[in-house]
């Protein structure tokens, strides 16, 4: 790919994969934030114009302040849970035990659960103040059982989400640390370096590459939770489990406000853009992009 | 001090015995090179010593006391690995600092030894820089650096040089040997080069199979070899070993000739033979005789204004009393 006849060869040929995706890209943005200055009530057309009306009843409904917070603190909670838990049950998946390879899959298994059915066997079998696992565990000490959903719903859905994330998190960082030079460790250990001081020094560097890759994916996903909310939750009780997709939602299609749901997208994007780029000033210098 | 005892140290891995029970006394100061082909369990025997693996079996002693048992850190020795094993996120000077800080050794004295340390290796100018952004050959002495400061009862060395061009290569093993003179510190080293062995060794351990073959100066293992396999072994070019009738002359099994201790002629002599491959390298010439009888190919090393060449006929003559004999065992007589 040396001469400029293979260069243009190549733009050539890459060029209908990228009109692709950038049209794919640019035409929904394009007419969400085109709906975003419409009144378009889907009950009522025709649509109409209105500027800036809709981004201003967005920002002031009482449920956006709520709704942002929750957002924050629910990304923030599973990232903290998959992380540090991922980075342990990477270790122990990393040392040599007997039945390796079945327990790796049975760890990585969640993954491949979609949102709404691990949400509703969370709900039904696991935090049902009735019937759930946990009621049972309660009783059985002799304690009151938790209502999880209605008295800690946004705690139940980040426990939730993060069981779903902890296998992809574990599974990038058990690759990183297969591929820790053992000789450093050992020559951190003959250099008198405990377990803990080799952790610290040796083995939480190598991984913070894999630890920014893990953040950053997950980040993105996780600002975009909807399923496990939707199907638990719906949001309450009040505002306590609703967060930026599933205001919109609320607005837009149990509203009919599609302008006001437009918007409510717009801002959406313009908060994971904010979040991207504290996120990439913090963590991304790990990755020499 | 660094005085390292082996007493039937022995090594297996499941089934498999890497290391059957062997002796073996380093005395303090000493610079010992094990060296044997790839598998030979040098390098585990190192491992060994450095408690990275635990023995199957006897003891280890170190400075008269028994560490069979003591951890790696707790043993005081250092180990220079052959990838160097350096932290890839840490400076020179942090790689370096790296086993004192473990150590709890104040700022002060840290940065002393640094100093120092970085002087004798000519590190100064790239304490700041990463292992990533070193030559080979500046990593390799990173690595030693790390060994130094901490001030060990011996060093082992695992094939230190094998990850070096050949020019670099002598370079460092020139300076590991002026080390050696200059601490005075016990060292063993593992290298499959026998160049290596006998350039820098005070005492050559001969290792096969996990096996000891023999152990000795590197001239007592060149004038002397107790086996075929060290006479084999030992030596640039290799010795050049016959059986057959021309052993049977000798009243040996086998007989072994080295390449320098044959005299050529282009009229007469013992053996008669043609020149498949000669070498001419200015001081020296080498010259691989065929259709001797004797062997495929018979290393004969000539001096450097021997003219023969490719095809040319050839006559060879042993120095008599240069000759090895070796019984059906394998075993010198």
């Amino acid at each position: 790919m040396a001469t400029q006849r293979a260069h243009k060869a190549a733009r050539l040929m890459i060029s209908p994969s990228v009109i692709l995706l950038l049209a794919w890209m640019i035409i929904p943005l394009g007419t969400t934030i085109y709906f975003s200055f419409l009144r378009y009530n889907i009950l009522t057309p025709p649509a109409s114009w209105t500027g800036f009306e809709n981004y201003y009843y967005f920002l002031t409904d009482p449920a956006f302040i709520p709704a942002l917070v929750n957002t924050l603190v629910l990304v923030l909670g599973v990232l903290a849970i998959t992380t540090i838990g991922g980075i342990l049950l990477a270790l122990l998946l990393n040392m040599e035990f007997w039945g390796q390879g079945i327990v790796r899959i049975l760890v990585i298994s969640p993954f491949f659960v979609m949102p709404t059915v691990s949400a509703l066997v969370w709900k039904n079998m696991f935090m049902n103040p009735v019937n759930g696992l946990f009621a049972h565990l309660f009783r059985a000490f002799g304690l009151q059982p938790v209502d999880f959903l209605s008295t800690l719903p946004l705690l139940s859905i980040t426990i939730m989400v993060a069981w779903a994330w902890l296998p992809f998190a574990t599974l990038i960082l058990l690759t990183a640390l297969q591929s820790l030079d053992s000789e450093q460790m050992e020559a951190a250990e003959m250099d008198g370096a405990g377990w803990l001081s080799r952790f610290i020094y040796l083995t939480l560097p190598h991984l913070t590459r894999s630890i920014t890759v893990v953040v950053l994916i997950q980040t993105i996903f996780l600002l975009a939770v909807f399923a496990e909310i939707y199907v638990t939750t719906a949001g309450g009780p009040g505002y306590a489990s609703t967060n930026i997709p599933f205001l919109i939602y609320n607005l837009s299609l149990k509203q009919f406000d599609a302008g006001m749901g437009a918007a409510g997208g717009v801002i959406a994007v313009i908060i994971a853009n904010i979040v991207a780029f504290f996120l990439m000033r913090a963590v991304g210098k790990n990755l020499e992009l | 001090m660094g005085q390292i005892t082996l007493e039937n140290v022995a090594k297996s891995f499941g089934e498999v015995e890497v290391i059957p029970p062997l002796d073996l006394t380093i005395e303090d100061g000493e610079f010992v090179v094990f060296v044997g082909p790839s598998g030979c369990g040098k390098s585990t025997l190192l491992r060994l010593i450095a408690g990275l693996e635990d023995v199957s079996g006897g003891k280890i002693v170190i400075d008269g006391s028994d560490a069979t048992q003591a951890s790696p850190a707790k043993r005081g020795l250092a180990m220079v690995f052959q990838s160097y094993a350096l932290y890839p996120h840490m400076s020179v000077r942090k790689n370096i600092a790296f086993p004192m800080k473990m150590a709890g050794i104040d700022e002060a004295e840290q940065k002393r030894r640094i100093d120092s340390a970085a002087k004798a290796l000519n590190l100064t100018d790239y304490l700041d820089r990463r292992p990533g952004q070193l030559s080979g050959g500046q990593r390799q002495r990173v690595a030693i650096g790390r060994a130094i400061v901490r001030e060990p009862a011996a060093f082992l060395f695992d094939e230190p040089l094998s990850n070096l061009d050949a020019a670099l290569r002598v370079g460092m093993r020139l300076e590991i040997s002026e080390l050696h003179n200059r601490l005075k510190t016990t060292m063993i080293y593992v290298t499959h080069d026998q160049v290596e062995a006998m350039t820098m060794a005070d005492k050559i351990v001969v290792l096969q199979a996990g096996r000891i073959e023999q152990v000795g100066s590197p001239l007592e293992l060149y004038r002397n070899p107790r086996n075929v396999f060290v006479a084999g072994f030992i030596g640039s070019p290799k010795m050049n070993l016959f059986t057959g009738a021309a052993a049977v002359e000798y009243g040996a099994e086998t007989i072994g000739v080295r390449p320098e201790h044959v005299s050529v002629s282009a009229d007469s002599g013992k053996w008669k033979g043609r020149i498949g491959v000669s070498e001419h390298l200015g001081s020296d010439s080498f010259f691989y005789v065929e259709d001797t009888g004797l062997a495929d190919a018979v290393t004969v090393r000539a001096d450097g204004e021997v003219a023969f060449r490719h095809g040319d006929e050839i006559w060879l003559t042993p120095a008599e009393d240069k000759i090895h004999r070796f019984d059906k065992n394998g075993d010198r007589m």
